[in-house]
């Protein structure tokens, strides 16, 4: 685990999870596991995000969506997949709606399997998250910045 | 008659984890009608009938929701119990009521969270928070997992509860207990929270009738429905008597599912009490299903049914759940016209909404 040196802000989106991932998310925020003190903060607004936290596997109603959000967030930017389900489609990849993981719409960074999630494995993967933002922000400043 | 205009609201929205887009029409900040849209979870859960065998298929029903997850995979299976005609074993239907319960204490405590967010109380968003965490930890010790702990099958389930477990589970439900008789103060008498939730977002007893709405939405609204008075699983052997409001109002509904905790700490208790000594936790099933069969449960949003259609293969015909979401976003869409748009989001918030379950 590296250095956190920056406060990374999350902008949590549930793709088509089975809610069990999304209420983990929540759960890293609270008193037991309190990501806060590692500055993690939860955001609505997808324009101050910097980590993109995706639940569940992409459908075709909500892959519109969450290339928006993608598309709204400033560079750089990071996106982990939460649960089985975001990473390969889980137990829902035979569904006639589901067309796999978060990947198959989006560039992921960070994979967390599980179902659910632990809280830890959710805190770990973000961390890995914050590490990649950190080199891919050190990379955009050598180039001259965000234009 | 001032100027109308439609705000959407969501999918991506911060006061909710899950999608659910409501087309708003205002008339300055008062809201005329709300159109919702929903099915951006969808997966098609039920499909997988027609892949996964009966006995896979209860961990794929396990899956239609992270938070009542447990008691998705009871209905499928007392289901599946009834058209292949297998008598559960006492032990294991109150093991089931103990799980339920725990089930309906982390999931109420959940949205009092959500709740406390949503007017924007964020210390009691996490007191209530860290309470619901010691309930989690009776789940992993119980059986193993956080969330969805797949303990059920069909014939009955697949851990018991010894008397250590008996002993930790009931330590900590009077210390939840005890630390919910702090907070309920806040919730019940603190001014700041009744100005937000008395008298907003009404639902008469008459329209929460006449548009079928379930579960504490319902029992707020004067409605005398609870589905554990059916006696399914181990609910025959237990007293309860299901808590009612005539208030009508947010703070109503607030008051139910806040009681409603106090209410399944009581009902563990006494299937805690209540637990046979024959230590038998489930029968032996052979044979494949043949037949179809209904059953109705009270999940902690309300009522959900399944329905199977057997044919006598391992292979299902067809099943199909109802959630109780589902049914009460009629009743949501009644209770916002004549709202201001501030409350929107809390009003959203106050039936318990499950989208994943709606949606499967």
């Amino acid at each position: 685990m590296g250095k956190v040196s920056k406060s990374p802000w999350l902008l949590h989106y549930d793709g088509s999870s089975c809610n069990g991932c999304d209420i983990e998310v929540l759960a890293c925020l609270t008193p037991v596991y309190d990501a806060e003190r590692l500055g993690v903060m939860n955001t609505g607004d997808p324009m101050q995000a910097d980590i993109l936290v995706i639940t569940g596997g992409i459908n075709s109603q909500n892959q519109a969506t969450v290339k928006q959000l993608y598309d709204q967030m400033a560079d750089p930017k990071v996106v982990v997949a939460i649960g089985v389900c975001a990473c390969t489609g889980g137990v829902f990849k035979e569904c006639y709606n589901i067309l796999g993981g978060v990947d198959t719409t989006i560039p992921v960074d960070v994979y967390v399997p599980g179902c659910a999630a632990r809280p830890q494995a959710i805190i770990d993967g973000i961390i890995k998250g914050v590490e990649i933002y950190n080199e891919r922000a050190a990379k955009l400043e050598s180039k001259g910045g965000n234009q | 008659m001032g100027k109308r205009s439609v705000i959407p609201f969501g999918p991506q929205h911060p006061v909710l984890p899950e999608p659910i887009h409501l087309d708003l029409v205002v008339e300055d900040e008062r809201v005329i009608e709300a159109i919702p849209s929903i099915g951006f979870i969808h997966r098609g859960l039920e499909g997988l009938v027609k892949k996964k065998d009966f006995n896979t298929m209860t961990y794929i029903v396990e899956r239609t929701c992270g938070i009542c997850s447990f008691q998705h995979g009871m209905g499928y299976c007392e289901t599946l119990e009834h058209i292949m005609d297998v008598e559960v074993p006492d032990r294991a239907k109150l093991l089931r009521t103990i799980w339920a319960e725990l089930n309906r204490m982390h999931s109420h405590l959940l949205w009092l969270g959500l709740l406390a967010d949503g007017f924007g109380y964020e210390n009691l968003f996490y007191q209530c928070w860290r309470i619901r965490e010691k309930v989690l930890d009776l789940h992993e010790l119980t059986a193993g997992a956080r969330l969805i702990f797949s303990v059920n099958k069909v014939g009955g389930v697949l851990r018991d509860i010894d008397e250590d477990k008996q002993k930790i589970i009931l330590n900590t439900i009077s210390e939840v207990e005890k630390e919910l008789l702090v907070i309920e103060k806040t919730f019940f008498n603190d001014y700041t929270v009744q100005s937000r939730l008395k008298g907003v977002g009404i639902l008469t007893k008459e329209k929460a009738h006449e548009l079928g709405c379930v579960g504490p939405f319902a029992r707020a609204s004067g409605l005398n429905v609870d589905l554990r008075k059916l006696n399914y699983a181990g609910y025959g052997m237990i007293d309860l008597e299901p808590i009612t409001s005539n208030d009508c109002d947010s703070y109503a509904r607030c008051y139910v599912r806040l009681k409603e905790i106090y209410q399944s700490i009581d009902i563990i208790r006494q299937a805690i009490s209540k637990l046979p000594a024959d230590k038998t936790i489930s029968v032996p099933v052979k044979g494949n299903p043949n037949g179809e069969f209904i059953t109705r449960l009270e999940q902690p949003r309300g009522e959900a049914f399944y329905y199977v259609k057997a044919n006598g293969t391992p292979y299902l015909d067809r099943m199909r759940v109802r959630t109780p979401t589902f049914a009460n976003v009629l009743g949501l869409c009644e209770m916002l016209k004549n709202t201001e748009l501030a409350d929107v989001g809390l009003l959203v918030l106050t039936i318990d909404p499950c989208i994943s379950c709606t949606e499967r």
